[in-house]
């Protein structure tokens, strides 16, 4: 019993930050309908502007409140940065070309990342992992029994973290003009023109937003795995996209139930079968839900109407 | 280039507001239009008729910045506003109810007509207007809470008109209003902008049902493959005989 509590925990703990990542996915792929392949390797390009601030604070101040602040407002800017431009110069001026165009330029843009990265020239890290500062000092919060099941003061920091992102995701998205607009343009660029909304600018947008998303998200997720490596970015994302899929990509909510359901999932395999299944299992799960429901579990298959 | 407009009949005089002047639109290899011109005066509605494929809509998509014109010049109240984007001309007053009427299926027919108000700031009186807008079609305000995907045409139809005037415009584009809907709700439709127009907004109108565009509109242009060949007022190309052959089946 308290085996199943702990994995549940845990996985909910991971559950959370492919949420943040998958919710990237969904966002960009809903004003643009575009598979950005790239969000993975602009969140690992994050964790490095997290891994270079906390660096430069120094390990006293890295380990402040205010230290981590400041790293996860540079990645977060850092990233928003990236994200524009990585939509104004790459995708932008393929926007009305075949959507196979933009995708194939997504793919190059990820590997251009994820190896540019691996070089060992200039402030470009090289290819071995590094290991990423304890910017939170790991200590047990809560402890059940003779530690049958321990929850580690990081799990709540990031899942608290990660829960306050979402929620301001939503009230952004649901409640604010410029989700309206979002919105709007998600369904058809063209028409939302038409009501005065500024496509590209809300595009644009949208790309820094998932962007710093994914940001939040990878250092959470480095602080997690204490490591940061060029190639986190393929791992995570490729992970975080079969989350968006599982629940319907494109569809908000849907990114969060799917990015939970993926984190439970691998966490239960790793606690009660082995880790050598886990990736297995998780592309497995992928295949049997759009088997059932191909649009994914909140998706729906759009059927035209004439 | 093209054969001279066959002009019938006197215009009625109309303060200028939308000129066009020789625009050009290609796709690709295909030249839709080679070199439309015409005008709309302030408070006058014009029709445009034709063919499919005449260009009907490539030139309000033209009018509106949807597309971009390779050649030629349009002016709205005096000034140029060749080559401007779509969002950019919103706040000249221009609203364009798009071909297969562009509403938002996803979002209730209340944000839809909010977001037709996007770019307004003053919300008591767009809550003003919004009640002018159910004023001129009541179903909407009975149905504000749905989901616009779930109107009939015809109501979906009247949301893209009342969604189009939330932005307070000079100008009007209409884009078949009447496709796929039963006469009687066409009926409806085109009395209520027939009470628009006699406010004071200018409408510029493709159809192919010629007979009620050119019964509504002050002046009409035809259209064929890509050229304006005839021009006119509404009753007096209805009652040409070129007209009567080639649009109304007679």
């Amino acid at each position: 019993m308290s085996q199943l509590l702990q994995h549940l925990i845990n996985g909910l703990a991971a559950g959370t930050i492919y949420a943040l990542v998958a919710l990237g996915y969904t966002m960009v792929y809903g004003v643009l309908k575009l598979i950005n392949f790239a969000h993975g390797d602009v969140m690992m390009v994050g964790v490095y502007m997290g891994y270079a601030t906390a660096f430069a604070l120094g390990r006293q101040a890295q380990r402040s409140l205010w230290g981590v602040v400041v790293i996860f407002a540079v990645a977060m800017v850092g990233c928003a940065l990236l994200g524009f431009l990585i939509e104004r110069f790459a995708y932008r001026p393929l926007r009305e070309k075949p959507r196979l165009t933009a995708l194939i330029t997504a793919i190059g843009i990820s590997f251009a990342l994820s190896y540019g990265f691996q070089l060992d020239v200039g402030f470009l890290p090289g290819a071995s992992p590094r290991a990423f500062p304890e910017v939170i000092v790991p200590s047990e919060w809560f402890i059940v029994g003779d530690r049958d099941v321990v929850v580690w003061n990081w799990q709540v920091i990031s899942f608290l973290i990660a829960v306050g992102l979402m929620a301001a995701l939503q009230f952004l998205v649901y409640r604010t003009r410029f989700g309206k607009a979002m919105r709007a343009v998600s369904f058809d660029h063209r028409t939302a023109a038409l009501m005065g909304i500024p496509t590209d600018r809300i595009i644009a947008l949208t790309f820094m937003l998932s962007s710093a998303l994914a940001a939040g998200a990878g250092l959470l997720y480095a602080i997690k795995d204490t490591s940061v490596s060029p190639l986190m970015g393929l791992y995570v994302g490729l992970k975080a996209f079969v989350a968006a899929v599982i629940g319907g990509i494109g569809n908000v909510p849907g990114a969060v139930v799917g990015a939970l359901l993926l984190g439970l999932v691998e966490e239960f395999v790793v606690g009660y079968a082995a880790s050598t299944w886990r990736d297995a299992v998780a592309f497995g799960f992928l295949i049997l839900v759009l088997l059932v429901k191909p649009g994914g579990l909140f998706g729906r298959v759009a059927a035209e109407k004439v | 280039m093209s054969e001279p407009v066959k002009v019938l009949g006197e215009r009625r005089a109309f303060e200028p507001l939308l000129s066009v002047e020789g625009i050009q639109v290609r796709y690709g290899a295909i030249q839709a239009l080679r070199g439309v011109s015409l005008t709309v005066g302030r408070g006058e509605m014009v029709a445009l008729i034709g063919a499919n494929g005449a260009g009907k809509t490539s030139t309000l998509r033209a009018v509106s910045g949807m597309l971009k014109p390779s050649a030629g010049r349009i002016t709205l109240a005096g000034q140029d506003i060749t080559g401007l984007k779509a969002h950019q001309l919103v706040p000249r007053g221009m609203a364009h109810a798009p071909e297969g009427r562009g509403i938002f299926p996803n979002l209730t027919v209340f944000e839809n007509l909010e977001l037709g108000a996007y770019l307004r700031k003053d919300t008591a009186q767009v809550r003003q207007d919004m009640d002018k807008g159910f004023g001129l079609f009541p179903v909407l305000r009975e149905r504000q809470k749905q989901l616009a995907g779930t109107l009939s045409g015809g109501e979906q139809q009247m949301l893209a008109i009342a969604r189009a005037l939330l932005s307070k415009p000079q100008l009007l584009l209409l884009d078949e209003p009447s496709l796929g809907l039963a006469p009687q709700v066409t009926e409806t439709i085109f009395r209520t902008l027939r009470e628009v127009n006699a406010t004071g907004v200018s409408v510029l109108l493709v159809e192919q049902n010629a007979h009620l565009a050119l019964n509504a509109a002050h002046y009409g242009y035809v259209l064929e493959t890509g050229e304006v060949v005839m021009a006119g007022p509404g009753k007096a190309l209805l009652d040409s005989a070129e007209v009567r052959r080639a649009y109304l089946g007679e």
